[in-house]
């Protein structure tokens, strides 16, 4: 392009030349020059947010349902901070983000200007990497890096911070080759070395008690790499458990498929975790929710570790077999070399593993006893599972952080991946309505739905109106017991049922709340009539603030408890929770 | 007084450190660009590391990139993940662990400030000839001596000044290089 351009023109064009459609912002002084350049095009649309970290969380759910960056763009000072909880959370959840804030102008950093902050200080911790444009020249290139930045590798947030005067400047655009692009230093370890993957298919063979135990990086790895487990599971006929953030990426439907591990994961899937002799984490990082106590994880498994990052190899759980590379590609040579030496499933060698696998089922760990008077939460996750199954639509869920996203997890079934929109590394409470935003943006005729609780959904409630803006049919299902739930559970078990401040005195009535930001709100508390209010918020063309008034005290279960485990885990029948806690259980506190 | 009222289990399991600690020098290779220090030193206090000693430089003025040598005290376990953490900056060319290597050669410069009259000056000057310091500033009451070498023996040096009107003491932190014809 002969003619110069502005740093904001520039922003613009990068963006555009990335293929992005959609950005989620909010303008301010230093971000105008930006604003204004968008402002004369209309190939990249805005989305004006209420509050940045809404913006973030829009972006993150953006992302994680179509596979692609999601991109903010905010103002200096209180807008790159209010971004800061949405930024750690794409971190610890290896979002791809692309956030542009904008700074005071050059001469002023370091002077305490209005509205300024050390935006690259600040998120330095929270970023896979971030940049400050000191000069015109560079912002082409760092815009296009920070894009290849945000996506390759394990992917997350990347902010560029532009001063104002920066994005006023006139250089030329250039769109930076991609050999060019990034230092010698950034190249991320794609493919697995063979011989360990081979030494990994080699165990596989001889597994007699096997499990897959999957996580969010296949669903990061792309929906290819979904593809190759599903193949990779039918051709071995090993049981598969999954993470929170690896939901969908195996079907729930699937015979094989035992249900989500960890803290409140199924008695069949940690059980199994507990006793296999070989374990295959695909994606996963032995995250403390996951593993219980250390020294008591499955203690007698060869374990297999698939990472795109190797820090994670080691990090928390020693394995014997690490594979550093991306989950997509490794499936793949799994299943090549599977093929390679044998067309039958280890069908009879892991008979006895599936018939004992089929006694832990029986328990029915996810049981719950229903009640004709109030409504479940477990019940309000199942009707809503089933009335959704017959919709004809896309389905999206997301959550916000809590029981009820553990009640969500357990009870509403994912058949695949990029469907499940959830905080699961820094459990960010407020998550759950701003992502469901995000997703119908890049679904506008799939069906959202946020399950929240009366809490978590307070905490970014502003954004229902971002909703009514853009006409997003979004719908907000909470489940509202008038208690922090989670909280006041483990009050409840760990701390002498002293509830300290895990209840609301006053919440606003939810029905007129929507009403008042121009949505539609439904309330109910009788099961008799949930089916059909389910249905009136399905029906309705907008968005929908839907208050379910559920049991109040009712406990998420299994659970496995502190100083525990796995295969110590709590039951549903269990009598006094209380007391499994011993004497051990105390000491690690 | 609340004793009774403590809490019976914890949201996170707890678990004591039951390695041995072991005394490592890194040489980190990175991008010399505005930040990056601040990018490693904030690893380090961002996951508990401790740094005993970090120097930093940079050392191929045209590839822009700079040496960091850290010297870290840390469970072996910790140390490798410290070399990975390192490894996962962008800006982070390699990492290498010298002490873990094979043999290296570390170095140490110190400039060191004496004042004195009379037989303590002379009693100086001998010990600075036997430690090869040099002196790189004299007055009628005072000396500056430069002393390289390992850590231990410009301690050695500092401790025999001491009481021979030792005044201040500036140290460059650690350098350091392996062995043999191999580079970084």
């Amino acid at each position: 392009m002969a003619d110069k351009m502005t740093g904001a023109e520039m922003v613009i064009q990068a963006l555009t030349d990335q293929g992005v459609e959609h950005i989620f912002g909010y303008p301010g002084g230093a971000a105008l020059p930006i604003y204004d350049a968008m402002f004369q095009q209309d190939k990249v649309q805005h989305i004006l947010v209420r509050h940045e970290q809404g913006a973030t969380h829009m972006a993150e759910g953006y992302a994680r349902s179509t596979g692609k960056p999601g991109v903010v763009l905010v103002t200096s000072g209180p807008g790159a901070t209010n971004a800061v909880t949405g930024l750690a959370d794409a971190l610890m959840d290896s979002i791809p983000l692309v956030c542009i804030t904008a700074q005071v102008p050059t001469n002023l950093i370091g002077s305490d200007a209005f509205q300024e902050c050390d935006t690259v200080g600040i998120t330095r911790s929270c970023t896979k990497y971030n940049y400050l444009v000191k000069r015109v020249e560079d912002l082409p290139r760092i815009m296009h890096e920070a894009f290849l930045i945000a996506t390759t590798g394990r992917p997350g947030p990347v902010v560029i911070d532009i001063p104002k005067d920066v994005q006023f400047a006139l250089g030329d655009y250039y769109k930076p080759d991609l050999d060019t692009l990034r230092h010698q230093s950034y190249r991320p370890q794609m493919d697995g070395d063979l011989d360990a993957i081979t030494a990994a298919v080699d165990l596989m063979m001889k597994a007699e008690r096997p499990i897959f135990y999957t996580g969010g990086g296949v669903i990061n790895a792309g929906p290819e790499a979904s593809e190759h487990l599903r193949e990779l599971a039918e051709l071995t006929g090993f049981p598969v458990t999954s993470t929170l953030m690896g939901l969908g990426a195996f079907p729930a439907s699937n015979p094989q498929w035992m249900g989500m591990l960890g803290m409140h994961g199924t008695y069949e899937a940690n059980w199994a975790m507990h006793d296999c002799d070989v374990m295959i984490n695909i994606g996963a990082r032995f995250d403390d929710r996951i593993t219980g106590r250390i020294d008591a994880f499955s203690p007698n498994s060869r374990k297999i570790h698939v990472d795109i990052d190797p820090s994670s190899i080691n990090k928390v759980v020693r394995v014997d077999v690490p594979i550093i590379g991306d989950c997509a590609r490794v499936l793949a040579e799994m299943v090549r070399i599977w093929r390679s030496k044998t067309n039958q499933p280890r069908t009879e060698a892991i008979a006895p593993w599936w018939k004992q696998i089929e006694k832990w089922r029986a328990v029915d760990s996810l049981g719950y006893k229903n009640s004709e008077t109030t409504i479940k939460p477990q019940y309000a996750i199942e009707r809503l599972y089933e009335a959704t199954k017959k919709q004809g639509k896309e389905v999206f869920i997301t959550t916000e952080v809590g029981q009820h996203q553990m009640w969500a997890a357990q009870h509403f079934h994912f058949d695949k991946p990029n469907h499940w929109m959830t905080s699961g590394g820094l459990g960010t409470m407020g998550y759950g309505l701003p992502a469901a935003v995000g997703v119908q943006v890049a679904h506008p005729d799939a069906l959202v739905i946020d399950i929240a609780g009366e809490a978590s959904v307070q905490m970014t409630m502003q954004e229902l109106s971002t909703a009514v803006q853009y006409r997003l049919p979004i719908k907000i299902f909470i489940l509202n017991n008038e208690r922090m739930g989670m909280v006041r559970q483990w009050q409840d078990l760990l701390h002498g049922s002293r509830y300290a401040h895990s209840y609301s005195e006053s919440l606003p009535d939810f029905v007129k709340l929507a009403e008042a930001y121009g949505g539609k709100g439904i309330r109910c508390d009788n099961p008799a009539e949930l089916d059909a209010a389910i249905a009136e918020m399905l029906d309705y063309d907008g968005p929908v603030l839907f208050d379910v008034l559920v049991e109040k005290d009712e406990n998420c279960l299994p659970m496995i408890p502190s100083g525990k485990p796995h295969n110590e885990i709590i039951l549903p029948d269990t009598a006094n929770i209380g007391d499994i806690i011993d004497e051990k259980g105390r000491a690690l506190v | 007084m609340n004793a009774h009222l403590q809490p019976t289990g914890s949201a996170y399991f707890l678990t004591k450190e039951t390695q041995e600690t072991e005394r490592h020098t890194l040489s980190v290779l990175v991008d010399n660009e505005p930040g990056i220090l601040a990018r490693v030193v904030g690893l380090f206090s961002a996951r508990g590391y401790n740094i005993e000693s970090l120097t930093v430089s940079e050392t191929e003025h045209g590839r822009r990139l700079s040496r960091i040598t850290v010297v870290v005290i840390a469970t072996p376990k910790v140390l490798v993940q410290i070399k990975l953490q390192l490894e996962r900056l962008v800006p982070v060319h390699k990492v290498h662990d010298l002490t873990a290597e094979g043999a290296s050669i570390e170095r140490e410069l110190a400039l060191i400030k004496v004042a004195g009259s009379g037989e303590h000056r002379a009693e100086t000057l001998r010990l600075a000839d036997a430690f090869r310091a040099h002196i790189v500033d004299a007055t009628v009451e005072s000396f500056v001596f430069e002393v390289t070498g390992k850590p231990d023996k410009i301690d050695s040096f500092i401790s025999l000044m001491q009481p021979l009107g030792l005044v201040e003491v500036v140290r460059t932190g650690l350098a350091a290089i392996s062995r043999g014809p191999k580079g970084m």
